[in-house]
């Protein structure tokens, strides 16, 4: 379905866009990088004040921050891979017009952004870890591939959106919203174990459900919730094929409409 | 990089591109539109048909209809034919950019296309790193961009500024920096539209050298330009388009010398010129050129008598506010070459354009002193150093071997150029050239 090896054979056209997304976005900043760990970073406060501090939500029996950041760090990394996929057509309309390319060049090269934004904002993380003197476990080798997982679900959804901006610009002000309100939907803020047992297995067919828990759960120490991460990476292939054969199946009629 | 086999290295067949025209300026929707248009388009449809009126409003467009031809390897040809006979649009099908409605194309061997210079610079970027980001754009290995970089530098005249963030970059620096990337590509296919017309004239010069050494290369070069001379200059075969039909396919000489005589015919004198498909993206975006018109005094079909004052119209709809907004117009010749150009803003002339407006623009030349002959004019929509509309050749008028004050034939002899200025001779005997006796 996907011609992987004309993907491959543009493989540097790839690294070249995010590349220059990630030198555009933080040239003439004073913070440079640093804005992909602050972001997070700043949220962890505020979440740490509302919801660990006021709300009292529970945290599973750490600090409420290295929890809400180990949380974070995948929805972060989730959410501005899709706003940044969903308008990445639009925004390389006069690249696409007059160039060839697999276009999906395009809507992967914003997820590629946010892994940098990833790479550089797991860095507290550590740091935090090793600031509340949690133990580092061989589950955290798992991590990565919890990563893996919301990538997959990152391109396929975030090329669904892609395409669709292109036609319906409603979803310019549809995504940002909608990512808003999924968070609140995905265990970020509190724990698949403050939810009642019967909900947790339909709240895993959102994808970042499993891989959210799973995630936190491997750098917290423990084993992963390995039925929830089961459904939500099933999800997770589902958006990725869907999304793609979306896009594919529109994608030559982009440059008559964009 | 390997096929130099001879034979076929594009075999287009029955190509066809059809676009609805009509029904939307812009082509995306919001999903409340959709819905709307759902209910309501066939109802307005409806009450069109009964008052008459033609269905123009959703009528597919045929920008390129039943086109085929074969290209063998190594040659180089040019495609001319007049704004909107469907070159750019064969050029974009061919790249790959937007998918034929009908009708196959097959290519043999790495395809580059040149559709506009300097695709995908980012202002922010320095020099280098856009050479990096442009190269990889148009197909080129990291490698082989870093081995050539010199090379491309050099052609580029513009080493001191390497490290500068493009927009702090001049237009002919730019263009200079854009060229000279694409310059450098290797493919065995190179598909360029029409970007030679950017640039100062030297350079221009340099570009179609490169072209040229390119096409000596024994590589495949398609090749689309309103200028004739570099046309015939450059290519061995001409394809002429007209309404989006191939009109003819054989020689360089014959297919623009049929494109001279039988497309450049100012067979009007009013060109409306709202549908044509811009070259660049941001061309009409903010303002449409729509309606460009010549008027002679006489009211004679195909243009002015010599000295007789050429009068033009230009109108134009401005899509949103637009301040300073000045009119170009320039005359050419129809090599392309350009003649003369008149800018509104120079002569202290610009409006502050509302939006969804339209506006006619008048222009009088008083006693031209254009030799008799065949010219075209090119309008542009300016505002301040950006051009936000331009159509190059827009339409063609004639100045008649009749002197309009006397009404007397008058035909400048062969090759006397296309201007004739007033001046005054004198005439001074300074001696004999015999060399005088010498002096007792």
């Amino acid at each position: 379905m996907v011609d992987l090896r004309e993907l491959w054979e543009f493989r540097e056209l790839l690294y070249f866009l995010v590349w220059r997304d990630v030198k555009v976005r933080y040239k003439q900043t004073v913070l440079g990088a640093l804005w992909a760990v602050l972001q997070p970073a700043l949220f962890m406060i505020v979440f740490t004040l509302i919801f660990g501090r006021l709300a009292h939500l529970p945290s599973e029996h750490v600090p409420y921050p290295v929890f809400v950041y180990a949380g974070l760090l995948p929805w972060t990394f989730f959410a501005s891979a899709i706003a940044t996929s969903s308008m990445s057509l639009v925004n390389n309309a006069s690249v696409i017009t007059k160039i060839y390319f697999p276009r999906l060049i395009v809507p992967l090269s914003a997820v590629g952004v946010g892994l940098v934004d990833l790479a550089v904002a797991s860095a507290l993380m550590v740091v935090l870890l090793a600031w509340y003197h949690l133990p580092i476990t061989p589950f955290i080798l798992l991590g990565p591939a919890f990563m893996v997982g919301v990538m997959l679900a990152a391109i396929g959804i975030g090329a669904l959106l892609a395409a669709l901006t292109v036609t319906y610009r409603d979803f310019r002000y549809v995504v940002p919203f909608a990512v808003q309100l999924g968070m609140y939907a995905t265990p970020v803020v509190y724990g698949v174990g403050s939810i009642p047992e019967r909900w947790r297995v339909p709240l895993a067919l959102n994808p970042m459900t499993g891989m959210t828990e799973g995630f936190r759960a491997s750098v917290l120490g423990h084993a992963p919730p390995w039925t929830l991460v089961a459904v939500s990476a099933v999800t997770a292939c589902i958006s990725l094929a869907a999304g793609i054969a979306y896009f594919q199946r529109v994608e030559r009629r982009f440059v008559d409409v964009v | 990089m390997s096929s130099n086999a001879v034979g076929p290295v594009i075999v287009v067949e029955h190509l066809t591109k059809e676009y609805m025209l009509g029904a939307r300026a812009r082509g995306y929707t919001t999903l409340r539109e959709a819905a709307v248009m759902a209910v309501s388009a066939p109802i307005r449809r409806v009450q069109r048909l009964a008052r008459g009126e033609s269905d123009v409003g959703t009528r597919p467009f045929r920008a390129l209809d039943d086109v085929s031809f074969t290209i063998e390897s190594g040659s180089v040809v040019g495609i001319v034919g007049r704004n909107g006979a469907g070159k750019s649009t064969l050029l974009r099908t061919l790249s790959r950019i937007t998918e034929p409605t009908a009708g196959s194309i097959a290519i043999r061997g790495r395809v580059a296309s040149l559709l506009e210079v300097g695709t995908g610079f980012h202002p922010e970027l320095t020099g280098r790193e856009n050479i990096y980001l442009n190269g990889s754009l148009l197909g080129m290995r990291r490698s082989e961009i870093t081995r050539k970089f010199d090379e491309i530098v050099a052609f580029s005249e513009v080493e001191a500024f390497l490290d500068t963030p493009v927009k702090r970059y001049s237009s002919g620096m730019y263009v200079r920096l854009a060229f000279a990337v694409a310059a450098h590509l290797e493919p065995e296919i190179l598909i360029v539209d029409e970007v030679l017309a950017v640039g100062d004239a030297a350079f221009q010069q340099k570009c179609l050298g490169k072209m040229q050494d390119v096409g000596r290369g024994g590589r495949t070069v398609l090749f689309v330009s309103h200028n004739m001379s570099a046309v015939s200059r450059l290519c061995s075969r001409g394809l002429l388009l007209r309404h989006g039909r191939l009109d003819f396919d054989g020689s360089t000489l014959e297919a623009v010398t049929r494109y001279l005589a039988e497309e450049q015919r100012p067979d009007a004198l009013r060109w409306e010129t709202a549908g044509l498909r811009r070259r660049l993206d941001e061309y009409g975006e903010l303002a449409r050129l729509t309606v460009v018109e010549v008027r002679p005094a006489s009211g004679a079909m195909t243009g002015f008598r010599f000295g007789e004052d050429l009068r033009l119209s230009v109108t134009f709809l401005a899509t949103s506010n637009i301040h300073h907004a000045a009119i170009g117009v320039g005359i050419d010749d129809l090599f392309g070459a350009r003649i003369v150009t008149f800018n509104s803003d120079e002569a202290g002339v610009t409006l502050t354009a509302g939006r969804e407006q339209v506006y006619t623009v008048n222009l009088c030349i008083p006693r031209p002193v254009l030799n008799p002959g065949r010219y075209a004019v090119s309008c542009a929509v300016l505002s301040g150093a950006r051009i936000l509309d331009f159509l190059p050749q827009a339409g063609f008028f004639d100045v008649q071997p009749i002197r309009a004050d006397t009404g007397e034939h008058f035909e400048p002899s062969a090759g006397a150029g296309p201007v004739r200025l007033a001046c005054s001779w004198e005439i001074q005997p300074v001696g004999s050239s015999m060399i005088p006796a010498s002096v007792p």
